[in-house]
């Protein structure tokens, strides 16, 4: 049986006035596969991830969801990015609405499903990740590492078929970091289609099917995890490995 | 200067008059500051919306207001509108009044609204929401929280500035005192009396907005 076609990107051009971001970007990314994308800051990964979610507008190119090219101007935008799930790295939490609330939200305003049962399914959720204890109290009173697993709750809450995460570990404490990266192991265990910007090459090692390379706006090298960490193709990964692993 | 138990004696004998003005002075403000805010979110709405003729007609109207004194504007709607058609004198007031404070309520809703980080905007994008819902759900909850302080200032500017309305004969406090004060050859006094009201009424007024902002203030905890 052949995967399907989850994301693909065709030559995909973005840039912010004359500053050209993404070069001319290809990429498939397959049913169940955890594509991680690594490269030094400004190198552009952040970008195609947000592109992914038509958070920013692409000025060429193609993406298609599940085999569907998508034209943000004409597809309905909202309903594409209901199956793809988005967790940023400063969280982006409601700050005015409960652990519960926060996770219900869109189930119940965007999707309209029956509150009791948006409250079922959350609960459902919120035990995944080890939090439902915390359903009642607000965001302020969780550590980091609690709200990034909220906030990968209320993404699975409108049950996504794709979940992006950009740099979710990049704004916790170190010690927060594992039980983080363990709800997304998880996930992938599951067979979630997830592309992942990280800095984090023990998880990308672990976890990832395909570790993508990112340099000035262009993909340098996409590699099986082995093959990228011990015999990586091009000079531009050694030099990457050599910097990261210094650190 | 009045004797103290001078004062206190008017006090007394003019409360029923004085009592009848503040709640008309409370009522023109409650009015005006409620309608404003309505105007306030609207223009607001306008100058946020990335449309740049409703920008223009927010701007102007925020610059129109702002630049030019508000015994002007009084005079202008109530003057204006009568000679167009019939208005009550308490709409007229209420309704100059809101149309006041709401320029500078859309300029305090604008910069809250603006303040909110625009990761919760994305937030809400990512999960399917469209701009109006985000909008209404994530976004204008935590700004009207955060718009408390400088609202409640305005009310109590908006409060003071209901005296103008005397100007155009409602009988709001001012206009009370100054009636009697004239009457009785005794300005001072009655000066003294309704400064007196006025600073009641705006400590009572200070003590909801703090308390409503307590209230709000639980998911920060």
């Amino acid at each position: 049986m052949k995967a399907r076609e989850m994301i693909k990107i065709e030559n995909l051009q973005k840039s912010y006035g004359s500053l050209h971001v993404l070069k001319d970007i290809n990429m498939t990314v397959y049913e169940s596969e955890v594509v991680c994308l690594v490269g030094a800051s400004g190198s552009g990964k952040s970008t195609l991830l947000r592109c992914l979610n038509f958070l920013e507008k692409r000025q060429g190119g193609r993406i298609s969801i599940r085999g569907e090219e998508i034209n943000p101007e004409a597809n309905n935008i909202n309903n594409i990015r209901q199956t793809v799930g988005m967790v940023f790295q400063h969280f982006n939490l409601f700050p005015h609405k409960t652990v519960l609330e926060n996770v219900i939200e869109a189930p119940v305003m965007v999707k309209k499903i029956p509150k009791d049962q948006a409250i079922a399914e959350a609960k459902e959720l919120l035990q995944k990740v080890g939090l439902l204890d915390k359903a009642n109290v607000y965001p302020s009173k969780l550590s980091g590492g609690q709200k990034q697993r909220v906030a990968i709750a209320r993404s699975l809450a409108m049950k996504p078929d794709i979940m992006l995460f950009d740099e979710p570990t990049s704004a916790l404490d170190p010690q927060l970091v594992g039980e983080v990266l363990a709800t997304m192991k998880e996930l992938a265990d599951e067979g979630m289609t997830m592309v992942v910007v990280t800095h984090e090459m023990g998880f990308a090692r672990e976890v990832a099917d395909w570790i993508v390379l990112m340099d000035d706006g262009k993909i340098i090298e996409r590699n099986r995890p082995y093959e990228f960490f011990d015999h990586p193709k091009e000079q531009h990964t050694k030099e990457f490995l050599q910097a990261t692993m210094l650190k | 200067m009045p004797s103290f138990s001078h004062f206190l004696h008017t006090f007394f004998s003019s409360k029923n008059l004085f009592i009848d003005a503040a709640l008309l002075t409370l009522k023109l403000t409650v009015v005006s500051i409620l309608i404003g805010i309505l105007f306030g979110l609207f223009f607001a709405l306008l100058k946020i919306s990335r449309i740049k003729v409703l920008e223009y007609i927010s701007n102007a109207y925020v610059f129109l207001v702002r630049g030019t004194p508000l015994i002007v504007q009084i005079f202008i709607l109530y003057f204006g509108f009568s000679g167009i058609f019939l208005i009550p004198d308490f709409w007229a007031a209420a309704l100059a009044l809101a149309f006041h404070n709401g320029a500078y309520i859309a300029e305090i809703f604008r910069g809250t609204i603006q303040s909110i980080d625009k990761g919760q905007m994305e937030a809400a994008r990512s999960l399917g929401m469209t701009r109006g819902l985000a909008m209404r759900r994530i976004i204008l909850p935590q700004a009207f929280k955060r718009a408390l302080p400088p609202l409640g200032n305005q009310f109590i500017i908006g409060l003071k500035d209901s005296s103008l309305a005397a100007f155009i004969s409602m009988n709001e406090l001012f206009n009370v005192s100054t009636t009697l004060g004239s009457n009785n050859f005794d300005e001072m006094t009655y000066l003294l009396i309704v400064a007196v009201y006025y600073l009641v009424l705006v400590a009572v007024l200070t003590m909801l907005v703090s308390l409503f902002e307590k209230r709000l203030a639980v998911s920060d905890q």
